[in-house]
């Protein structure tokens, strides 16, 4: 398609999109460099000395593990829901032509699309209206609906690319629509779930607005660290928190481009 | 089919006609419609009746009014709501949360843009995959340890204010924050701080549509405009821009909405007038007025579906 494929950028443009990467970047690895600080008082660069101690303080304190299991158990939870509600609307939007199926897609963007503070208060004044008391399970309530989304769009996308004849052979050969499901589809879309389940999973770990309004008493994570940005108790905990949180989120989206990355390969991909 | 062939165990047993499960199958496939109302049901559910219940429940809000004596939401429609929007305290939060969106928006573009155009032109190999990863990651990492990040960086003890001293600038710094309105205190409490943040965050939202825009850019278009004897400048003006358009209003339906209606951003790092959120945030709880809570919500819903319907119209919905 290109002919240019040996052509070489000019400077000017190679220097902006390299700074513009380091931009985006060196921000993230300041933490890691923090993470190690002696300086407990302020945000002091260069910091006076290097440390491991606030690990281990970290590692002791009661409230940083309650809210990370809490974070990681509403994550799992959400993300199932979102599996599951997703792929029932992929498989109905990309499968056949209905009335109302732009209505269908454009209502699982919403959540994401609208601000999420107007996510958060409409969802905390329904609560409240309906007497239903703040939980874990508003929490997941609030966080599944934001992350049908990922898992839609990952799933339709395959969806797309998963072609109708494969279907109709194993029809042909005599299975039923649930073994053709079982093992043709599943096989199929299995990669796409697996990944639009990390996404999801990294989206509910990191979310904070919805949660503000959806969480009672408890706190997760992010609303742990809300907490410290808003007034700064521990610094030095906050920074070795901060570090594993990038750490933590790091691993899903580098497993879920390595699971999308090879997609074009599916048989019956190209038909 | 090779995928196929591995999933399929070579002695999967084909159910005879007749087993509950093949009947099933077969009452699905004479009733499409069955089907798809089984498909929908549940997700319609959840996100029609109690996501879309109680947006509009809460929407419905603005329509009523807070009686001034008793604190208490009177249930008569009414216009008041409204008139307490527009303010002129309410209308200065409005106007300088549209100003900061578009100033956002547009420092996003120009830094969006050479990265976007290399990746998408240049980039091959590894570095595509660097590149890829390069926005991806950033766009994915945790939303409030970017926020921090930055509360380490604009700290007045920080590293900015470092890296201007070891370069002996640092009168330039106090010079920019001694400018009355973007300055401050420090970085940290001023609207520079703030719209740096912004930046920051929403950056990758508009790298990755124009790069999709513009890999569908033949480079032959370029060189065919060098070669009618265009300056490189003249070529970005009337092939590049107009092809990435699309792509450039996608991205920047991002960076406004996203700016329009954070809250925390502006509380942990700018100074202590308020954005549209923050309003919102302070009504609905400790000021308890949810009327004007919703009303002021209304405002990045009206303007972000003007917005949308313009975009829709530029075609910029094919780059998404």
């Amino acid at each position: 398609m290109r002919s240019d494929r040996l052509d070489r950028a000019p400077l000017p443009l190679k220097i902006s999109a390299c700074l513009g990467l380091l931009f985006l970047h060196l921000p993230i690895l300041l933490i890691f460099l923090y993470a190690f600080t002696t300086e407990e008082k302020s945000y002091r660069f260069p910091p006076p000395g290097l440390t491991l101690q606030w690990f281990a303080v970290t590692w002791n304190r009661p409230d940083v593990w309650a809210a990370l299991t809490l974070s990681v158990k509403v994550a799992s939870l959400a993300t199932a829901i979102a599996l599951v509600l997703g792929t029932l609307c992929a498989a109905a939007v990309s499968r056949s032509a209905f009335f109302g199926r732009e209505a269908v897609s454009l209502l699982v963007i919403l959540p994401i699309a609208l601000p999420g503070i107007i996510t958060g208060i409409a969802l905390r004044s329904a609560f409240s209206m309906a007497d239903i008391p703040f939980s874990f399970f508003t929490i997941v309530l609030g966080h599944a609906t934001f992350c049908i989304v990922v898992v839609y769009n990952n799933a339709v996308a395959r969806f797309r690319r998963l072609s109708g004849s494969l279907v109709e052979a194993s029809m042909d050969l005599g299975a039923d629509g649930f073994q053709t499901f079982r093992y043709v589809i599943l096989p199929n879309i299995a990669t796409a779930l697996l990944a639009g389940g990390m996404l999801a999973f990294a989206l509910s770990f990191d979310e904070v607005i919805v949660t503000t309004f959806t969480a009672g008493q408890q706190s997760t994570l992010p609303i742990w660290m809300l907490e410290e940005l808003i007034r700064p108790r521990q610094r030095p905990v906050t920074n070795v928190v901060a570090m594993v949180v990038v750490l933590v989120t790091l691993l899903p989206i580098l497993a879920a481009y390595f699971l999308t990355r090879d997609g074009d390969h599916i048989a019956g991909a190209g038909k | 089919m090779a995928a196929v062939a591995q999933a399929h165990p070579g002695n999967a047993t084909i159910s005879p006609a007749g087993t509950g499960s093949a009947r099933l199958s077969d009452v699905f496939w004479r009733n499409p419609k069955l089907f798809l109302a089984l498909l929908l049901c549940l997700p319609l559910l959840w996100l029609g009746v109690v996501y879309l219940g109680s947006l509009a429940v809460f929407l419905a809000q603005s329509l009523f009014a807070i009686d001034d004596f008793s604190g208490l939401v009177t249930y008569e429609p009414t216009l008041a709501t409204y008139r307490q929007l527009f303010s002129d305290a309410n209308f200065d939060i409005i106007l300088r949360t549209v100003l900061m969106a578009t100033s956002v928006t547009l420092a996003s573009i120009v830094i969006a843009f050479p990265i976007a155009y290399y990746a998408a032109r240049y980039a091959q190999g590894v570095w595509k995959a660097v590149f890829y990863l390069g926005v991806m990651l950033p766009l994915w990492s945790s939303y409030l340890v970017k926020i921090y990040a930055w509360k380490l960086i604009l700290a007045k003890e920080g590293i900015l204010t470092w890296l201007f001293t070891q370069l002996h600038l640092l009168w330039l710094l106090d010079a920019w924050l001694a400018i009355p309105v973007i300055g401050g205190n420090s970085l940290s409490v001023s609207y520079t701080g703030t719209f740096l943040v912004f930046v920051y965050v929403w950056l990758p939202f508009m790298i990755l549509p124009i790069q999709a825009a513009l890999e569908r850019v033949s480079g032959s278009l370029v060189e065919a405009s060098a070669d009618l004897g265009a300056h490189p400048r003249q070529t970005f003006r009337h092939v590049l821009l107009p092809l990435a358009l699309p792509g450039i209003v996608a991205g920047s339906i991002f960076t406004f909405s996203l700016t329009l209606g954070d809250y925390i951003i502006p509380q942990i790092i700018g100074s202590s007038r308020l954005f549209i959120g923050q309003a919102v945030y302070a009504q609905q709880g400790t000021a308890g007025n949810l009327p004007l809570a919703a009303a002021f919500t209304l405002v990045p819903i009206v303007i972000m579906g003007v917005y949308l319907w313009a975009a829709r119209r530029m075609g910029a919905f094919d780059a998404l």
